[in-house]
């Protein structure tokens, strides 16, 4: 149940301004692509478009192809809805329904689409997505208290079982390590390594070792000025990147040096 | 690795001790009383009124002279929002005293359960039944008009509306906040009249006055309570694949339904109490009607305006209606605070 996605041509705009230009990508199937690059660069917000929830903020919209099953996700007609029950994403900041439990909230994708599910198989995807999640011996034993109730490393973890309930083709991941400690990042990352088992996931990370640690290919973005739209500069298998990358903008970036 | 242990702090200024605030209001209190009988200007009020000033003034100079000026700033400071605060709380005490007073001398069971069929000039009898009918009436239609009307404006406000549509009506909303009671009152009176003529008085015109009135105050608290719902919340569900509309109706109004809830309870206790548009639309009558579609009804603050302008027994009958308001009011807040509790969002361990 993983796809790949092939990106091309892709430019993303806020109203007027271009905020991403140009890129074409191949996400592989069953593997972990990392995306990295300096603040305002435009990866969150190439993230946001795999899954259409870049359109969400007004005036925002997208031009080009990005392609998964042979079916351009942009095409007239596909319904973002879709594309968004294929395509699951977990946030930067860990985000919890405040008003569910711990076991709504890993249904809440049943849930709130207004679907029935019976209460034997509700039982069996919680324990299921939770154990996924690498979640289910921490809670097994309060889940129907709140979510909001978990520490931030396991309410993030909450979130990614929410994501993988559904069972979605890929599973977009938007730095979803910056708000947790380094404890909940290694659960984090243990976790990505899993899931690339059954999913195609794409990551936007801030931290380079993390990128080198759980990625199998890594894409550069890089921006120019502000104002300036962002480009994908490079992208390579992430031992290539971190080792001998072929654009000089890489390695500034990869080894630290700036400008 | 071994640390220093750190110096222990020590305190180079003197505090007053803690009783010293109350020794204090009890001298000043002793003294003003003591200077305003000397004066033959003693009264409670007087005397409470210049022992606050005294009270702010000795207790910032002794502290100044004691503890240095910042803790003196920080005492004139606290005594001045505490006698704020009670100043502020004095008249709600003393209305619920005065109610609470004036009212239980007629209320009771049979004051709630008849009406004013056959009494005259100084009889003692009679009751609010009717009226409790009306105001549940009046108030009801208003509240099944203005809640889904202000709940999808606030919806539409805060989730859809963009640009000058979004702008010109929340102008709007704001300007009908303002509108005089009176106005809205006269509105329902003249659209009715010229559907069903000059003859046509009904509960049913009550409540859409009253409707006037609620909306504005509905839409500009459900709008603020959605506003209050993480965007992250939202795009949590829409990442599922919720459509929008379900998103809107099980987070995002599930989220803020305790907020939702209060608002409404504010902007029904704002206008049960209302009188004037009442007078004009519904009128006043006797006897119970349990028609809210056809003929004259009476209302809770239109009985207690009359029967206090007859004055002699009926104006006891008068205050016993208002504490009868009062009630409703209180239990109607008390539902809220209930769904409130009960639907909250849970936090904590």
């Amino acid at each position: 149940m993983s796809k790949r996605i092939d990106v091309s041509d892709l430019n993303v705009y806020y109203g007027d301004f271009l905020a991403v230009e140009g890129v074409n990508m191949t996400i592989e199937a069953r593997s972990v692509t990392a995306l990295i690059g300096p603040s305002g660069c435009g990866k969150s917000t190439f993230l946001r478009t795999l899954n259409r929830m870049h359109e969400v903020i007004p005036g925002a919209y997208v031009k080009g192809k990005a392609v998964m099953d042979g079916k351009d996700l942009y095409a007239p007609h596909v319904d973002p809805v879709e594309v968004r029950r294929q395509i699951g994403m977990v946030f930067q900041r860990p985000n919890p329904f405040p008003t569910m439990s711990i076991a709504d909230n890993v249904l809440a994708g049943v849930k709130l689409n207004n679907r029935r599910i019976s209460r034997s198989d509700a039982a069996d995807m919680v324990e299921r997505s939770l154990t996924g999640a690498n979640l289910w011996n921490e809670v097994k034993d309060r889940l129907d208290k709140p979510g909001s109730s978990l520490s931030g490393g396991q309410q993030q973890r909450l979130c990614i079982a929410r994501a993988i309930a559904v069972q979605p083709e890929v599973l977009l991941m938007d730095e979803p390590c910056s708000a947790l400690d380094p404890i909940s990042t290694l659960a984090i990352e243990d976790l990505i390594h899993e899931l690339k088992n059954d999913y195609t996931i794409v990551i936007v990370t801030h931290n380079m070792q993390q990128a080198a640690r759980v990625s199998d290919r890594t894409g550069f973005f890089n921006i120019e000025g502000t104002g300036k739209p962002g480009h994908l500069i490079e992208m390579d298998d992430t031992t290539t990147m971190f080792s001998s990358p072929s654009q000089k903008a890489t390695e500034d970036y990869i080894s630290g040096r700036f400008g | 690795m071994s640390v220093a242990a750190p110096p222990v702090p020590t305190r180079t200024y003197r505090r007053l001790p803690a009783w010293a605030p109350y020794a204090v209001l009890v001298a000043s209190l002793a003294v003003t009383a003591g200077v305003l009988t000397a004066l033959n200007g003693f009264t409670i009020a007087s005397m409470f009124f210049v022992s606050a000033i005294v009270y702010a003034v000795a207790i910032t100079a002794t502290s100044t002279a004691v503890e240095g000026r910042r803790w003196a700033t920080d005492r004139l400071a606290t005594t001045l929002v505490t006698f704020a605060f009670l100043l502020a709380v004095i008249p709600l005490i003393s209305l619920l005293w005065i109610v609470i007073g004036d009212g239980v001398e007629r209320f009771g069971p049979t004051f709630l359960t008849t009406d004013m069929v056959g009494i005259f000039g100084s009889m003692v009898e009679g009751g609010v039944a009717h009226a409790i009918v009306g105001t549940v009436y009046v108030t009801g239609i208003a509240g099944l008009i203005s809640v889904p009307l202000g709940i999808f404006t606030a919806i539409y406000l805060v989730e859809y509306g963009r640009g000058p549509i979004k702008r010109g009506i929340t102008l709007l909303v704001d300007v009908m906040t303002g509108i005089p009671s009176i106005v809205a009152g006269l509105f329902a009176y003249t659209m009715f009249l010229v559907i069903f003529g000059p003859a046509y008085k009904a509960a049913l015109i009550g409540g859409i006055a009253l409707a006037v009135l609620m909306t504005p105050y509905v839409i500009r608290s459900v709008e603020e309570m959605l506003k209050l719902v993480p965007n992250e919340l939202r795009e949590a569900s829409y990442a599922l694949g919720v459509p929008k509309w379900l998103t809107i109706v099980k987070v995002v109004l599930r989220t803020a339904v305790a907020g939702i809830t209060s608002g409404i309870m504010i902007a029904t206790a704002r206008v049960i109490g209302e009188t004037a548009p009442l007078l004009v639309t519904v009128g006043t009558i006797q006897a119970m009607n349990w028609n809210p579609f056809d003929g004259r009804i009476e209302t809770l603050p239109v009985y207690v305006f009359r029967q206090y302008a007859q004055g002699g027994p009926a104006a006891d009958r008068a205050w016993a209606a208002a504490l009868t308001l009062l009630l409703i009011v209180m239990l109607l807040n008390l539902i809220g605070r209930l769904v409130s509790k009960f639907f909250s969002p849970k936090g904590g361990r």
